[in-house]
């Protein structure tokens, strides 16, 4: 495979080697090679050093000159980012495709942090609605609380709040893992199709409503179990992943994970059945 | 989409037409068609202060079809008529627009019904508030727009709620803009943000219950929903629980009284609500940069949860 930095624009995404079509029949997915690493070229991606640190006062800035700067700074190396003064701004954050230490000092407003794949980044202060939506690796770690939609369509990486989340927790989510230091909203979990939430707290009405796959633990109380959404049994693998990843998360130290609650999907919802034996294999 | 604002001093008073300003100038992206503020004063608490309008404003952008500023001046005489007749004495009098106008008044009646029914026979006459500590203020434009042509900067007071306007279900004109006052009910105001489904069950409902309504706009149900409930006993709280099965459809709304500030949230959470809670300031908003107009240092902020209702006294 030809380096892809020097190729055309028209060919950029062939040369990938992340999709080829197949014209005629179902498309399909050609996965990534790692022994092609050498030729893979993520775009919008920089080198990074974590030990080169800077920081970033974005109080006159809108939402759009903040993440160009932090563009930027990323283009010059620099690893470890503290944006000073974010004041509930919305849509900070978003769309960093590489290694990076980002530390936001305040809080955010709508869309933080969102289509992100692979910074690690601390939040000193709380989150609007739909943060990390579409993450799909790193870790972002929220100090105080979140609003709705948290998390939403996740594909992967680690989502922590150590406060209260809204409703709509984890909606769509594809993979990855949210944890809650505190209580959830309604509807947590709603059709989500794979990965894992944990909340430590209470949680409210419709949990895991319409959840196609993927598993909910909860600490706390239950305000209802959504449509489809089922006790399971707490293995002693569950229990010790939870630990790993209360661990991990830095929250929970003492909390005793084998009374916890255990809800996955009871498939009663599933319409796989309907489906050509091919198309099965396509949509899970 | 719209964007709502609120604040409540406790044990002090502010300069709340500047802070709401702020406010919900920082949510003007969720709408500027219109902007309303209610305004809860510092007053002696002797007379009424009513606003109130006797034509809309036909700027651009408005639905409202114009009119020649001498029918203005016609529904004033009018007004001021049947004020007398009511035995209603005009203390200050005040004409900020021609089609705006702010009045105190002597009036020792506490039923309120009577009054306004009188007032608001005169056609294209509407009463916005009427309270001893209330005024409700909008119009069309942006939070800024509004405070800067009615000179709401330096209004001093203990708390206020607002709204900034994406009109969807009804017209760009005053008679649809936020706050709503809560009819008959002195320094009763609603501001909503989100969208009711039985809107004209409700209404149906009410209306033949005596209670009046004076747009389209599904949100003045809320208004007159909580006055119906209280002018059957209910408390403010009450009315507002009764309102979260009620009412049907996604909602997030504030209601204000002379002394208190309340939100409903609704069972789906489906409207975003940001709140800040300290001893001796509550603020929320649509969103947590309305609060960080006021509070720009770093804040503990929390989202109420789904069918949450919880009301604070000043």
């Amino acid at each position: 495979m030809a380096n892809i930095k020097s190729v055309s624009k028209k060919t950029k995404a062939q040369a990938m080697g992340m999709h080829t079509e197949v014209l005629t029949g179902r498309t399909q997915q050609k996965f990534f090679n790692p022994d092609e690493a050498e030729n893979f070229y993520y775009f919008g991606t920089h080198d990074v050093d974590f030990n080169k640190r800077t920081d970033l006062d974005v109080k006159d800035m809108t939402a759009a000159e903040a993440n160009k700067e932090i563009d930027n700074l990323m283009g010059q190396g620099y690893g470890t980012i503290v944006i000073k003064n974010p004041q509930g701004k919305h849509s900070l954050g978003v769309g960093i495709l590489n290694k990076l230490n980002l530390i936001f000092e305040g809080s955010l407003g709508y869309f933080g942090m969102g289509s992100c794949d692979g910074p690690i980044v601390r939040i000193n202060g709380r989150v609007g609605w739909s943060c990390a939506e579409n993450l799909m690796a790193g870790k972002v770690v929220i100090e105080k609380n979140a609003g709705s939609c948290f998390g939403a369509a996740i594909r992967g990486g680690d989502l922590i709040c150590k406060g209260s989340v809204g409703a709509r927790t984890g909606i769509d989510m594809k993979g990855g893992t949210i944890i809650i230091g505190g209580d959830a909203g309604a509807f947590t979990g709603f059709m989500m199709q794979r990965g894992r939430i944990i909340i430590l707290g209470d949680v409210g009405i419709n949990l895991g409503d319409s959840m196609y796959d993927g598993t909910i633990f909860v600490g706390g109380e239950i305000g209802s179990y959504g449509s489809d959404a089922v006790d399971a049994e707490l293995t002693k693998s569950d229990q010790d992943w939870l630990k790993r990843k209360l661990k991990v998360a830095e929250i929970g130290e003492n909390f005793d994970v084998s009374k916890m609650k255990k809800i996955v999907a009871g498939k009663k919802l599933w319409n796989y059945d309907n489906l050509e034996p091919t198309e099965k294999k396509g949509a899970i | 989409m719209c964007g709502i604002a609120g604040l409540i001093h406790r044990g002090k008073s502010s300069k709340v037409g500047h802070e709401l300003q702020g406010m919900l100038q920082a949510l003007k992206h969720r709408g500027e068609d219109s902007t309303g503020y209610a305004l809860y004063g510092d007053t002696d608490g002797k007379n009424f202060i009513m606003r109130f309008k006797v034509g809309e404003n036909v700027g651009e952008g408005s639905t409202s079809v114009a009119e020649d500023v001498s029918v203005y001046d016609e529904r004033k005489k009018i007004v001021d008529s049947y004020l007398n007749e009511m035995g209603a004495k005009i203390i200050k009098e005040e004409r900020t627009l021609p089609y705006s106008l702010r009045y105190e008044i002597e009036y020792n009646k506490k039923d309120l019904l009577e009054f306004s029914q009188k007032i608001e026979s005169i056609p294209g006459v509407e009463i916005l508030s009427m309270g001893k500590s209330l005024e409700v203020i909008k119009d069309l434009g942006n939070a800024k727009m509004v405070c800067d042509r009615y000179n709401l900067d330096k209004l001093v007071g203990t708390h206020a709620i607002g709204h900034a306007r994406m009109a969807t279900e009804s017209g760009v004109d005053i008679k649809s803009a936020h706050p709503f006052w809560g009819y008959p009910f002195s320094d009763v105001s609603v501001v909503h943000n989100g969208q009711l489904t039985n809107y004209w069950n409700n209404r149906r409902a009410l209306e033949n219950k005596g209670m009046r309504f004076m747009s389209e706009c599904d949100s003045e149900l809320i208004a007159v929903y909580l006055a119906e409930k209280m002018r059957d006993g209910a408390s403010l709280e009450e009315g507002m629980k009764e309102s979260l099965t009620g009412l049907d459809g996604v909602f997030t709304y504030f209601v204000a009284t002379k002394d208190s500030l309340g939100m409903a949230k609704d069972t789906m959470a489906a409207k975003p609500l940001v709140l800040y809670e300290s001893d001796d300031l509550v603020a929320m908003g649509s969103e947590e940069i309305a609060i960080r107009s006021i509070l720009p240092q770093e804040i503990d902020t929390y989202d109420p949860f789904d069918g949450e209702v919880k009301v604070w006294q000043i």
